[in-house]
């Protein structure tokens, strides 16, 4: 016997927190970070429903979890070549100082609060 | 509340706190490392939830894999040891649409389920999960392997050094025209 809210509820709050972080933070790599969390979230909601819903193919949400599980994976590997390979270009991993064009100047952008 | 109520609020607990630490504390590898509890405790909450193969692929890949390569990350972006304070930028648009985002799905799944209770059947074995895969999902399972092999020659595509070279030897050669 369980009541199914409360992993739902865990779940929704933890989506609002990656929400926030990835507003919030000004560092890319702790932007991932907050992106795993939202991944987490959703995850927790694919579980919780294979746990407690009787569906006609059984473990389905368990086995979209795990592709989610992968997709993670592949996302951190990528972002974080992408990191890296911007930060050996302008030596920094702040989002806010990354130029949009070549062209145009760096303007100071979001000072911290 | 049954057992499994109390340890579904209790490790709840432990992943909305380290979960808030995350996002808030102004250390970035002390960041990474709430990372570990945050989804260790997730990971926890599977196996109460009767998922054992997803908790210990969570465990293997999230907690072994994922946060290893953010902590690799950390160490190679040279991020301060101490405190820093600029790794935030205004609060308020992040405290509104999270916050909005968090109470709207919560509200809307309280409002859906109320104070329902299921039963929770034994444990899934790792059997019936790759049954599960490999009678209804094969196809997005095979494509799954092909977009790993895709993001892995990606990543090794953008992290190139000479990358790096081509751009400024482009850069000169368009000045110097």
């Amino acid at each position: 016997m369980m009541h199914p809210v409360i992993p739902y509820v865990i779940a929704a709050v933890l989506f609002g927190l990656g929400v926030y972080g990835v507003l919030a933070r000004r560092n890319a790599i702790l932007l991932l970070m907050a992106v795993e969390l939202m991944l987490n979230a959703v995850n927790l909601v694919l579980v919780t429903a294979d746990a407690t819903v009787t569906a006609a193919l059984p473990h389905t949400g368990g086995v979209f979890a795990l592709f989610v599980i992968v997709l993670a994976a592949a996302e951190v590997g990528v972002g974080l070549a992408i990191v890296l390979q911007l930060y050996r270009l302008r030596q920094t991993v702040a989002v806010d100082d990354v130029q949009l064009s070549e062209d145009e100047e760096p303007q100071p952008v979001g000072t911290a609060s | 509340m049954t057992t499994a109520d109390v340890l579904l609020v209790a490790l709840g607990a432990v992943a909305v706190g380290s979960g808030v630490a995350v996002v808030t504390t102004r250390h970035v590898v002390r960041a990474g490392l709430w990372l570990v509890v945050a989804l260790g405790a997730v990971a926890g909450l599977y196996l109460v939830l009767t998922a054992e193969l997803v908790a210990w692929v969570q465990v293997l890949i999230y907690l072994g894999a994922v946060v290893v390569l953010l902590l690799f990350a950390v160490m190679l972006t040279r991020a301060p040891i101490g405190a820093s304070p600029d790794l935030d930028r205004t609060r308020l648009p992040g405290v509104l649409v999270g916050g909005g985002a968090g109470i709207g799905l919560a509200a809307l799944l309280i409002d859906a389920y109320r104070w329902s209770t299921v039963e929770v059947g034994s444990g899934v074995g790792a059997e019936a999960v790759g049954a599960a895969i490999f009678r209804g999902w094969v196809l997005p399972f095979e494509l799954l392997s092909v977009l790993l092999l895709a993001a892995l020659v990606g990543a090794i595509a953008v992290s190139r050094s000479d990358a790096t070279a081509a751009r400024s030897d482009a850069t000169a050669a368009r000045e110097g025209s």
